[in-house]
């Protein structure tokens, strides 16, 4: 039970002080969540916090790989204009 | 009967060296704000027309994180309310922007402001913006320090912010109407949830309209930048602008939205345009009282170094920094001979354009026919060009000159508050007599409210109380009661003796 964060990741440092468990950390080429430490939040937030505030949609995948934030969902641009 | 604005700058074509449009327009800008503004304002290259062409600001990028979306803004880049989009700063740790604020102070002595507007939010980023304070203040007391924000966590850092005497806060406000604000802001993240559309945006406009008021109640300088979206906050701005004014932020300043599909902001993907020339100008003049609207603004990038306009950026990337070695209070030194030189050049400045304008006056008065006297008048105002002090609580009060020729600033004059604060006003006897002192000579004080106690003793004094100009912008406002004394038919050329209290 762990969230990931990938190569889209702006390093914008949002998420690192927000983390309940210190799982984030910055790395190159951007910050890393420590799976072994990330709790997903469960039992401190009912949202996964480093998702919640990440700007970036596609960045944090959970642990199926699957973006919590999927394009689209936070700034609201048409997938087709997206893709052009 | 319509007067001219005399205060108003008369509109001089900019020649030369200055990019048209952005100097000379707003002359008499300052004039029109109580002293103790316009001392803080007076020598900042982003807020005084006339300093921005001798003093120099610089921004550091030490504030990557931000706490809410802007339709205008793609993260990728830097926070596109203070700089330019599509721009990626050199992001650094407090530390190094010390060092880099020490480098670029100790080479280019002009530069007297440094300001954190990004990459993100400042005040997201509490940690790393109050750490560079921290620092600059033991280090570099010469240098004032300003911050930008989107507003959402300003409320909670005021007391952070005035702890380090932080005295200049700009805060973006392109909406007061939480419907428009879900057309510019998709989320916020607030209290750990993300909040998206009309609700986030409802919670950012209070906190923002919270922050101004606790920041002007603390005396601290307030600019409020707008961003202009046609079609989706150009008929509100008006509104946005006469209520931030009326509570106190001293200067307006309406930036046109910048809009490309190579940015790939939801403004730019989706083909939201940015306003032309005319209507920025049109707005930026419905805005106005004209005086404290801010019209060089070049929207500066987040990690210049120079004057407005001006980017010596590349002279101090960080490996030459770190090669150079600063001397920083043998530094100051040099500095303030350079600013006491500069301050000399403009008092001078001033006093030269001040009796210009006592000249321009004089002249204006010859043509006309309908003579009829001038009326001096005194002005209670916390600031924004507006009357908005209740008359108890004015330590100062402006005055004006009404006459055939328009309406004219002529000065400052200090008392003391008739009610020292507090709802109450019971023993203000003696205050009150230093108020009517002061007040001598003026035949009306237009103010936000007048309690029942002064009323009496102030027309005795041949001082007309009026409280019906609340909110109005000072010259409107002095237009419309000097009308009203000339249907009264109270303004014919005599010398009127005959209501002097000895
Ligand atoms: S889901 Fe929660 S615990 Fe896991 S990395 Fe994100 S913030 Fe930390
Ligand atoms: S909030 Fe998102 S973009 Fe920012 S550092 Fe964390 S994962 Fe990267
Ligand atoms: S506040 Fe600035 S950084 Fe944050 S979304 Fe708006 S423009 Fe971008």
């Amino acid at each position: 039970m762990a969230l990931e964060i990938i190569e889209s990741c702006v390093n914008c440092w949002a998420c690192e002080p927000l983390c309940p468990s210190k799982a984030i950390f910055e790395a190159k080429p951007h910050f890393l969540i420590d799976a072994n430490k990330c709790t997903e939040c469960a039992g401190d937030f009912e949202d996964p916090q480093c998702a919640t505030i990440c700007p970036i949609e596609g960045a944090i995948l959970n642990e199926n790989g699957i973006p919590l934030n999927p394009p689209g969902s936070l700034t609201g641009i048409p997938l087709q204009k997206l893709a052009a | 009967m319509q007067l001219p604005v005399i205060n108003n700058p008369v509109a001089e074509a900019p020649s030369g060296g200055c990019s048209a449009g952005s100097c000379g327009s707003t002359d008499d800008q300052m004039g029109h704000l109580p002293e103790h503004i316009r001392e803080k304002v007076f020598n900042h290259p982003c807020y005084s027309e006339e300093a921005h062409h001798y003093f120099a600001r610089m921004h550091v990028a030490v504030a990557p994180a931000c706490n809410i979306q802007c339709n205008y803004c793609n993260r990728k880049y830097d926070c596109a309310n203070e700089s330019r989009p599509g721009v990626v700063s050199e992001l650094h740790h407090p530390v190094q922007a010390v060092k880099k604020v020490l480098a670029v102070a100790a080479t280019i002595p002009q530069m007297t402001v440094l300001g954190i507007a990004g990459p993100g939010d400042p005040l997201a980023n509490p940690q790393r913006t109050f750490e560079t304070f921290r620092m600059l203040s033991e280090q570099a007391p010469d240098i004032k320090l300003c911050v930008s924000t989107n507003g959402l966590s300003l409320p909670d850092n005021i007391d952070e912010l005035s702890k380090y005497n932080i005295d200049h806060v700009t805060i973006t406000i392109n909406c007061v109407d939480p419907d428009v604000g879900a057309q510019i802001y998709p989320w916020i993240f607030w209290k750990n949830k993300r909040i998206k559309g009309r609700e986030g945006a409802a919670i950012l406009i209070e906190r923002q309209q919270k922050g101004l008021e606790m920041l002007v109640a603390k005396g601290i300088l307030v600019k409020v930048n707008s961003v202009l979206i046609p079609g989706v906050n150009d008929k509100h701005l008006a509104e946005v602008s006469r209520i931030v004014k009326a509570k106190g932020a001293f200067l307006h300043n309406v930036m046109p939205l910048i809009s490309e599909a190579a940015h790939g902001t939801y403004y730019g993907l989706t083909g939201q345009r940015g306003p032309t020339n005319e209507e920025l100008q049109a707005l930026q003049d419905e805005c106005s009282g004209d005086m404290n609207m801010m019209r060089h603004c070049r929207q500066c990038r987040a990690d210049a170094v120079g004057l407005l306009g001006e980017d010596r950026g590349s002279e101090f990337t960080m490996d030459k920094i770190e090669a150079m070695d600063i001397n920083y209070p043998e530094a100051m030194k040099m500095r303030a001979e350079v600013h006491a030189a500069i301050n000399e050049e403009l008092e001078s400045k001033r006093i030269a354009k001040e009796s210009k304008v006592q000249l321009v006056s004089i002249q204006g008065l010859k043509p006309k026919v309908a003579k009829t006297r001038p009326v001096l008048m005194a002005i209670a105002t916390k600031g924004g060009g507006v009357i908005n002090e209740h008359f108890g609580h004015a330590g100062e009060f402006l005055i004006y000159e009404a006459s055939s020729a328009g309406v004219r600033f002529i000065g400052h004059r200090k008392t003391t508050p008739y009610c020292e604060g507090g709802d109450t006003c019971g023993d203000g006897e003696s205050a009150l007599d230093v108020t009517l002192r002061v007040l001598a000579g003026c035949e009306a004080v237009l103010c936000s409210k007048v309690g029942y106690e002064p009323w009496g003793p102030l027309e005795a004094a041949g001082i007309q109380p009026n409280g019906e100009h609340a909110m109005e912008p000072i010259e409107d406002a002095i237009v419309a009661v000097y009308e009203e004394m000339r249907v009264a038919g109270k303004l014919a050329m005599k010398k009127v003796e005959l209501q002097k209290v000895a």
